[in-house]
């Protein structure tokens, strides 16, 4: 058993060890957010008047309403960025020597998702500390409560990342797919406009929006963060996170999967 | 709940049988059949694209055939992986490093990954490197090493973990002569020690006469035999071509 915690350490390590070396990335990581925290937000709060609908019990600004959303885009952009090295992996190689490894492979790509979590969620806390340098703060309790649905949030969207490197042949490929997963998540979701607010406009983009699982990601961290569980959120999350790990390690079996198609 | 062994399973070296592969309605190999028993350096010789790679991401379990059987050591590969990849070691013909890692880094990911003891990591790794004189180089980054260093590294930590059977894709591409005859040396010399290698190439210079041979050619085994037995007369890079050419 320790063998498996060993394989576990090492490379949830390595992880690390690569986002230390690439300190662009914990930028932009940091900068993508705050930009539309302080210029985007700024611009819109005018133009979108919110009621009070749970968690929130007072009116709030425009800003509070989508830090959770913010946090779930970093947890979103970062699940891609790691989908994007395994990609990179294995153009240059370094895939075959985590697959050829004697631990079973379903829990080979477990340990790299808890490895993407990881940072996905130190990126979130440092978002929310540089949120709150700009004014807003959340409830204290709020920061502790909200850790496991980022750990969840975080999950979901690296084994989606996962189930997208599975598919995807080669490098140059990638930064297509990333926009036709990206921008259409985060634009038909709850992040940016309360979901009442997008069925004014279309009834039928609201369904759209409260069929994303990403939506429930962004509500299950905004509940959480006001100490409250939207336990349908995480039902939604709970299960999207077992069909896409699952199609995820399907993708990588050896017999059917992506190094088939890739060799 | 024990099974039957095979016959391939009782070479404690390595036995592939009937093994096919196809890409789609492309046939990558045609029933391959061999053997290679320890203490033998097997050199694996085929074109390019003649299904040398498909062979060795196969007895990797990068691929699974739907049919055919690979014994490592003993150990059936499809049945039981994990003990059969616990006794491979590989270097791959595509570098597989963290360039952006110490040497150390590398080898202690690599050790995790085969479930070495954490106490025993640092003096593997220390044995390991002074195997191929590379211990002063562990503190290095491997994008401040040279090829030839990059690949001594890489087939001292493909025996990081004891294996018994040794596979190397074409591990001398892109070295210059003093490197790849240095690497051919010491795997000859691993060999002797009783190690099972295959040596996967197109390079007829790095197959000495009391090695054994396998000639791949579009996806099947063209000859097999001791290298001096089969060349006869010829020099092996005629011979070979003999073997392999398309007739005009």
């Amino acid at each position: 058993m320790s063998g498996f915690w060993g394989v576990a350490r090492a490379i949830i390590g390595r992880e690390f060890l690569r986002f230390v070396h690439q300190r662009e990335r914990f930028l932009a990581a940091l900068v993508r957010p705050m930009v539309w925290l302080v210029i985007f937000a700024a611009g819109f709060r005018a133009a979108l008047g919110l009621s009070i609908i749970p968690p929130y019990q007072n009116y709030i600004t425009y800003e509070t309403y989508i830090v959770p959303g913010l946090c779930a885009m970093v947890l979103l952009f970062n699940g891609m960025q790691s989908s994007l090295s395994l990609v990179y992996d294995r153009e240059m190689g370094s895939m075959r020597l985590l697959l050829t490894s004697s631990f079973p492979r379903w829990w080979l790509l477990f340990c790299r998702l808890l490895g993407s979590t990881a940072i996905s969620i130190l990126q979130v806390y440092t978002f929310l500390a540089l949120a709150a340098l700009f004014g807003i703060v959340l409830p204290l309790p709020g920061y502790v409560a909200v850790l496991p649905g980022l750990f969840l949030g975080g999950l979901m969207l690296g084994a989606l990342g996962l189930v997208l490197s599975s598919f995807v042949k080669q490098l140059e490929n990638f930064a297509g797919v990333m926009n036709f997963v990206i921008f259409p998540m985060f634009f038909l979701s709850s992040a940016l406009y309360p979901l009442w607010k997008m069925a004014e406009s279309s009834p039928l983009l609201r369904d759209i929006c409260a069929f994303n699982p990403f939506t429930h990601v962004v509500e299950l961290i905004r509940f959480l963060l006001y100490l409250q569980i939207n336990w349908g959120a995480l039902i939604w999350v709970l299960g999207s996170t077992v069909v896409l790990c699952t199609i995820a390690v399907w993708g990588y079996d050896p017999a059917r999967g992506l190094m088939k198609r890739k060799s | 709940m024990s099974h039957t062994r095979s016959p391939a399973e009782a070479n404690p070296g390595l036995a592939v049988r009937e093994l096919n592969f196809h890409y789609g309605a492309k046939t990558a190999l045609d029933s391959v059949s061999f053997d290679v028993e320890p203490g033998t350096f097997c050199a694996l010789l085929g074109p390019n694209g003649a299904g040398k790679s498909t062979l060795v991401s196969l007895l990797t379990r990068l691929l699974v055939a739907p049919d055919g059987e690979i014994s490592v050591a003993g150990y059936d590969l499809r049945r039981t992986p994990r003990k059969a990849l616990a006794k491979l070691g590989v270097v791959f013909q595509q570098p597989a490093l963290d360039m952006g890692l110490t040497v150390r880094q590398n080898m202690t990911y690599f050790a995790a990954l085969h479930g070495l003891p954490r106490s025993a990591v640092p003096t593997r790794i220390d044995a390991a490197l002074d195997r191929l004189n590379m211990r002063e180089r562990a503190g290095e980054r491997v994008r401040d090493l040279n090829g030839g260093h990059r690949r001594r590294m890489e087939l001292a930590r493909a025996l990081m973990h004891d294996p018994t059977v040794l596979l190397l894709d074409e591990p001398t591409v892109g070295l210059d002569a003093a490197a790849r005859q240095s690497i051919t040396d010491h795997v000859h010399d691993l060999a002797a020690q009783g190690l099972c290698i295959l040596w996967a190439t197109h390079l007829t210079d790095e197959v000495r006469d009391d090695d054994q041979l396998l000639v791949l050619h579009r996806g099947q085994i063209l000859a097999r035999g001791q290298t001096g037995d089969l060349r006869g007369d010829h020099t092996l890079s005629n011979w070979f071509l003999s073997q392999t050419e398309v007739p005009a």
